[in-house]
């Protein structure tokens, strides 16, 4: 028996507003109240270089959030972001420290290391068919192994590269306005976040990102090649992965072989943050970024109130919580 | 003597559907009573309020000469009356005995499952059935046949005395076939009461006392299965009037071939099949649910593989192995199942109809020209009369008609000339059923070939130039189409089933 789907007038309206703009707005929302209430708690937090810190510790998980909600929208999850970052950071190290070579050749190589990976993913996952969960989980340990591999688990540092710290501590900003020195690191953030978005909106690439999201079988049946765009989705987080990876290796002067794990898990709760919705179809990179620095806001304001870090870690994962339980809840209502 | 069931001026509507009027049905203890009717006639939704799944709107429900009012699963299941869906509702990885009692297992002190109880209890059941089965077996390793066996035993593991199987047999081979009828005549015997739901005739025959006939929501009458003639079941069944203009079928002999297939095969369920539409044709598919007419489409689609066979479009062979090379080959396949299938929801008319097409509308960096989808978009909302607010709208929000009007503009605007639909009114009120009729109509007529799945068969006799009739994975005769062809041709056609002692592959 067929049942004819009736969607009844007056709840229409209401669902327009409901949808999309909604959890950006609540996100925004909150960015602002915990703005304010650390502002009233302690006066030491609306600084200019308090803000310039939140900034710069927004920027490498930034960058990291913004690959990844590539791959949400499209319905994946990517757990190699980290491990990918410090491997891309390491292939820098051996292009520039090792073997000497000029900085626009690392910078190339750490970028193109990222897409290869993301490549490697992508065919995991449209190909093989691996759940991305898992083709994922497996690229982040492979990653995290050849990175100690290929440093011989010592730190790589850029002493002999002069001008590599720069990429992510310089601030072009700053030298036109001395008022307000906001490093590289922050501006490459806002470019790429702002270079994404414009893919997402603008591009075909970006047009079946959502696609793929919102239902991939009905994208196949339509004739469009889908694994092939899977892995250029793929390829591309990769690529702004490594982008991060130089953000990270240029703030410390060095590629970390240990350090990677964990910032995936921060990555996608910045994305779920600024509620992009993990079952794919919709999400945008502002609200990405206003996740990420909610994680920031919310570490640096706790710290200055002196507020264990055991207790921060705390408190963000319940702020995961109750942010999609907030993204839960509107969802019920439309 | 009460009847264990009876239902008397059932009533059932849905948004814009009349789905029960005043429908009567009667059930006896220790009898086979079989329900027929087309798809879409009401069978299901009569046994879904019957099984407490729907509120009935009106009319009355005795269970063993009580008046009951049921007020979900849960409470007709008290009353003793079991559902085996036509989909098995079985969960693969536990075991026979824990698939049974699901829900209900035999428990020890501290919360621990008492697994030897729990075998035991299937074992009972199975006794009473005369199945030799072993509890532990894992479900998933059995046959379809044994599964069903599987769902009649947890249907009897709640003492019921109603049992309602929708269509047990369509997955079923011969052999298996005789299996469930020992275990329904067995039933019988015990005095259960079995609402059987089927189309196929033979069966009927063989395992029916009395049989019902709805058509569109109505009950037509009961006859005895024994001395009532197949013809005349049939003839109950489609008895309602074509109403409709009578198709005027264009002279095609001088007419291109655009799409060819020959010797399509997959295992069961494509048995070479091979046919042709030309240039300015409707060819109606029909056939009663899983005859395999949706599995051709998809094959020839390459939505899914086939074993052998070959597609010529335009009279050159065409290696389609993925929906791409169907697209770039010319042919558009309209799903059944829009919103899995063929749209986007979640996306907005603009992108849906670009869908299939945005390489057109992107420079070689691939940037889109958001204002050309715009114009092309308003341009086939305005063509083909799709209401919607505007081409931003998200396409869930539309209606059956408009979504499918969507799918359609999507593939009109890719250039197909071979359009494949697959149920293109399921789900779509009555108005806008006559206006896609209107556009499929005016798309044959400007040079495409068109193919119409249905199981309508007003649909497919009011549209089809020629008319394919199927079953069970075999065409089994092509039907000139308008007024000379009746129902009852197309019915004899879609139940013709191959003689079970022939080889597979045995010439028409």
């Amino acid at each position: 028996m067929t049942v004819v789907n009736s969607t009844s007038t007056p709840s229409l309206f209401a669902r327009l507003i409901d949808t999309g703009a909604h959890q950006k707005l609540l996100a925004f929302a909150s960015l602002v109240l915990l703005l304010i209430g650390f502002s009233i708690a302690s006066p030491n937090f609306m600084q200019t270089s308090n803000m310039i810190a939140i900034l710069q510790a927004t920027s490498v998980n930034g960058i990291l959030a913004v690959a990844a909600t590539l791959v949400i929208i499209t319905g994946g999850i990517d757990l190699s972001v980290g491990t990918l970052m410090t491997f891309c950071a390491v292939i820098a190290g051996v292009v520039l420290t090792n073997l000497g070579l000029p900085l626009p050749l690392g910078v190339i190589a750490a970028i193109g290391a990222g897409a290869f990976c993301g490549l490697c993913s992508g065919t995991f996952v449209s190909k093989m068919k691996i759940p991305p969960f898992i083709a994922t989980l497996g690229m982040m340990l492979i990653l995290k192994g050849l990175s100690l591999v290929i440093s011989g688990t010592r730190p790589i540092y850029f002493n002999d590269t002069p001008g590599f710290d720069l990429i992510s501590l310089g601030s072009i900003i700053g030298d036109f306005f001395p008022a307000l020195p906001i490093p590289n690191g922050v501006l490459i953030l806002f470019l790429v976040a702002g270079i994404t978005s414009w893919i997402l909106s603008r591009t075909i690439l970006g047009r079946y990102c959502f696609a793929l999201g919102s239902n991939e079988e009905a994208v196949r049946l339509s004739g469009v090649n889908t694994d092939r765009w899977k892995i250029a989705i793929y390829s591309l987080a990769g690529s702004i992965v490594g982008i991060g990876g130089l953000v990270m290796a240029s703030r410390l002067n060095s590629a970390q072989p240990a350090l990677g794990l964990g910032y995936e898990l921060e990555a996608i709760a910045a994305v779920v943050i600024g509620g992009t919705s993990l079952s794919g179809g919709r999400g945008t990179i502002v609200g990405t970024l206003i996740g990420a620095l909610i994680m920031a806001v919310l570490t640096n304001g706790l710290r200055i109130l002196s507020v264990a870090q055991e207790w921060q870690t705390v408190v963000t994962g319940s702020i995961i919580i109750l942010a999609v339980y907030a993204d839960m809840v509107r969802r019920k209502k439309a | 003597m009460t009847n264990l069931v009876s239902m008397k001026g059932i009533e059932k509507r849905f948004p814009g559907v009349h789905a029960l009027k005043n429908v009567s049905f009667e059930l006896n203890g220790g009898e086979v009573h079989a329900l027929m009717g087309e798809n879409g006639a009401g069978k299901s939704t009569l046994m879904k309020v019957l099984s407490g799944i729907y509120p009935k709107d009106g009319g009355e429900l005795f269970i063993n000469g009580t008046e009951v009012e049921l007020d979900g699963p849960r409470s007709s299941q008290d009353l003793g009356i079991g559902i085996i869906h036509q989909e098995l509702s079985l969960m693969n990885d536990l075991t026979v005995a824990q698939n049974i009692f699901i829900g209900r297992e035999p428990r020890l002190r501290f919360g621990r499952l008492d697994e030897a109880a729990l075998n035991r209890k299937a074992v009972e059941i199975f006794q009473s059935m005369n199945l030799d089965l072993d509890p532990k077996t894992i479900v998933g390793t059995l046959t379809i046949a044994k599964q069903q066996m599987v769902e009649i035993a947890k249907a009897l593991s709640y003492r019921s005395r109603v049992l309602i199987m929708d269509e047990p047999t369509a997955a079923l081979n011969d052999a298996e076939i005789a299996e469930l009828f020992t275990i329904i005549r067995r039933l019988k015997a015990d005095g259960v009461g079995i609402i059987y739901i089927s189309h196929k005739m033979d069966e009927l025959k063989q395992i029916a006392d009395r049989v019902t006939i709805m058509r569109d929501g109505a009950y037509i009458g009961t006859v005895e299965a024994a001395d009532t003639p197949v013809s005349k079941i049939i003839s109950m069944m489609v008895g309602r009037e074509v109403t409709n203009d009578p198709v005027v079928i264009p002279d095609l002999s001088e007419a291109e071939a655009l799409l060819e297939v020959s010797g399509l095969t997959r295992g069961r369920e494509i048995q070479d099949v091979t046919f042709s539409v030309k240039k300015g044709e409707i060819l109606g598919f029909a056939g009663l649910m899983g005859a395999g007419r949706t599995e051709v489409a998809r094959a020839i689609f390459g939505a899914d593989p086939r074993e052998a066979g070959e597609i010529r479009v335009h009279g050159k062979a065409c290696s389609i192995s993925k929906p791409a090379d169907a697209v770039k080959a010319g042919i558009g396949y309209l799903s059944e199942d829009r919103k899995h299938f063929g749209l986007a929801t979640g996306m907005d008319v603009r992108s849906n109809i670009a869908l299939a097409s945005l390489d057109r509308f992107s420079s070689r960096l691939g940037v889109l020209r958001e204002s050309e989808m715009r114009d092309t978009a308003q341009d086939y909302i305005g063509k083909l009369e799709i209401r919607t607010p505007s081409d931003r709208q998200e396409v869930r929000l539309l209606s059956g008609g408009n979504q499918q009007k969507v799918v359609i503009a999507k593939w009109l605007y890719r250039d197909c000339d071979i359009l494949i639909f697959d149920e293109p009114t399921r789900g779509i009120d009555v108005g806008a059923k006559s206006e896609i009729y209107k556009l499929l109509k005016k798309l044959a007529k400007e040079g495409r070939a068109i193919i119409v799945i249905s199981s309508e068969l007003p649909e497919i006799m009011r549209l089809s130039h020629r008319i394919a009739v199927m079953c069970e994975g075999r065409l089994t005769g092509i039907l000139p189409g308008g007024e000379e062809t009746t129902q009852e041709d197309i019915m004899h056609l879609a139940t013709l089933r191959a003689p079970s002692m022939q080889p597979e592959g045995y010439p028409q």
